[in-house]
Parts: C-alpha cells; sequence; structure tokens
C-alpha cells in the first residue's frame, strides 16, 4: 500500500455497472517528508475518504477484492484506510 | 521478495474491515548495498517487526493476504520475516 | 520470467512459518550477456541452485506454482539453472 492525499473527485456518468454509486477520488502520493510525489492517479474509495484527507491505497489486483465478496469492482487502486498519523523511527 | 527496513508505522482509525486489528509498516525498500530504493510502501506485519528491522517483504497480493489470515483482502504487500543476516558473495 | 545470477543468502529466523525450511537466496537480475542489471529480488530456492549460478527466475502468483511452493507466501522462485543462454542477432 502508499500514502497519498486526496485531491479531487471524479465525476462520470457513463461508466461499469460495477461501479455506479462508488466514488473515485483523485490521489496524490506522498514522499515520507508528506511532500507530494509523482503524478496523481484515480482511486475508488472503499472507507469514506474526503478532500484534503491523507489515505493509504492498495495497488493492483488486490484492490478489486475490497469489496469482496459483494462486488467485484473492477479497479488497480482501492482507498483503503484514511491515515491519523504517520510516526517515522 | 525484497528487502526493506522499517521506518515506521501507521495509524487508521477508519480503515477496511480486513485491515482492522492489523499493524501497518512504512518500509523503505533497500538496494543491496543498503541504499534506498525507491519511495517507501506500507505493508501489513505477519512477523512481529518494529521500527529499525530489516525484513523480507512480499509483494503479490496473495501471499500477503494470507501472511495475515485475510484472503480475498485489499491487502497488496506484506512484512513475512524479519532478517538476521544477509550475506553477500560479491 | 527472469534470469537471475545468485549473489547471497538472507537468514531470517522469524518469519511466517510457512516459509519455513525454505532456501531464500538473493539474485541479481542479469541480461541475456550475463550483465548485472540494477534490480535484485529474494528468492525461493526450489532447485538446489548455488552461488554465482545463473538461474531461471519466476515472480508474481506463478511463483507458488514452483516445487515446494504451493500454498505459500512467495513472490519470486529459482525454477532452474541456466546452462547457457543463446541470443540471436
Amino acid at each position: 500500500m502508499q500514502l497519498g492525499r486526496v485531491v479531487g473527485q471524479v465525476v462520470a456518468t457513463r461508466k461499469d455497472d460495477a461501479l455506479e454509486g462508488r466514488t473515485l477520488l483523485l490521489i496524490q502520493p506522498l514522499d515520507k517528508q508528506g511532500r507530494d510525489r509523482g503524478r496523481t492517479l484515480v482511486g475508488v474509495d472503499a472507507v469514506g475518504a474526503g478532500a484534503g484527507e491523507t489515505i493509504y491505497w492498495c495497488r493492483g489486483r488486490e484492490a478489486s477484492l475490497a469489496w469482496h465478496p459483494h462486488h467485484a469492482v473492477p479497479t488497480e487502486c482501492a482507498i483503503v484506510g484514511i491515515v491519523d498519523s504517520v510516526t517515522i523511527g | 521478495m525484497l528487502i526493506g527496513r522499517v521506518i515506521g508505522k501507521v495509524v487508521a482509525t477508519r480503515k477496511h474491515a480486513s485491515h482492522e486489528g492489523q499493524k501497518i509498516l512504512y518500509v523503505q525498500m533497500l538496494n543491496l548495498d543498503g541504499s534506498e530504493r525507491g519511495s517507501p510502501y506500507l505493508a501489513v506485519d505477519a512477523a512481529d517487526a518494529g521500527v529499525g528491522d530489516d525484513v523480507l517483504i512480499a509483494q503479490e497480493g496473495w501471499s500477503a493476504m494470507t501472511s495475515v489470515g485475510k484472503p480475498y483482502s485489499p491487502i497488496d504487500m506484506a512484512v513475512v520475516g524479519v532478517i538476521d543476516q544477509v550475506h553477500l558473495s560479491e | 520470467m527472469l534470469l537471475g545470477r545468485v549473489v547471497g543468502t538472507v537468514v531470517a529466523t522469524r518469519k511466517d512459518p510457512r516459509l519455513e525450511g525454505k532456501k531464500l537466496l538473493v539474485v541479481r537480475t542479469i541480461d541475456p550477456s550475463g550483465k548485472d542489471q540494477a534490480g535484485y529480488v529474494v528468492a525461493v530456492d526450489t532447485v538446489s541452485a548455488g552461488f554465482k549460478e545463473k538461474v531461471l527466475l519466476v515472480s508474481g502468483s506463478s511463483a507458488r506454482m514452483a516445487g515446494g511452493c504451493k500454498d505459500c507466501p512467495v513472490d519470486t522462485a529459482i525454477v532452474g539453472i541456466v546452462d547457457s543462454v543463446e541470443v540471436s542477432t
């Protein structure tokens, strides 16, 4: 999983049925100093994250398991935690 | 698997049900000379690792999920061993 | 699958019980001419590879199909010792 910050939301009316009713959020990956790192990506929210919050996401095929066994959601990026704190060292 | 070093811990109150009760570690991957390799990742802890430990990281989903007894979960990485020693021949 | 060269071993006492008894080798990935690449992996040895030997690596969930790795948390396995690589030009 990786750390990121929610920087926006994506709205798409026509989409895969399994994405219906789900929130698509824009994620800015963060480095260990909490600074922006690399390019933004779109993730499907599984925990009710909101704008500005620090989150962590799961990548790959495993991401689609966030809704198992109820739904198979076609995503390779799922937001699975809202971060309270990161302690380094 | 890759070699990483535990550099911190992450606390998250609101998270996926399968992550409840799991220790989430912040892990910096290392090159063989001990230098940092890329950005750090978050991994669930299956080996009772702590900050400063050098660890073995599984990067494949099924391995990571089952190491903490949570098959079919959104878990993509786990600490599956605490490394005592790495012997290099080169 | 990737080509590699065995450069070391890893000793870990505290680990997932399913890794007990497995030999963990440090393998540097190489190009077909045998030159070192930047990367390395820690792989489970299933063919009794030795130091400096050229090996064949399988990664991802397929690694669990290597001998003795069924139901083990293994993402990279050594499945062959390479005798020669011919590159047609």
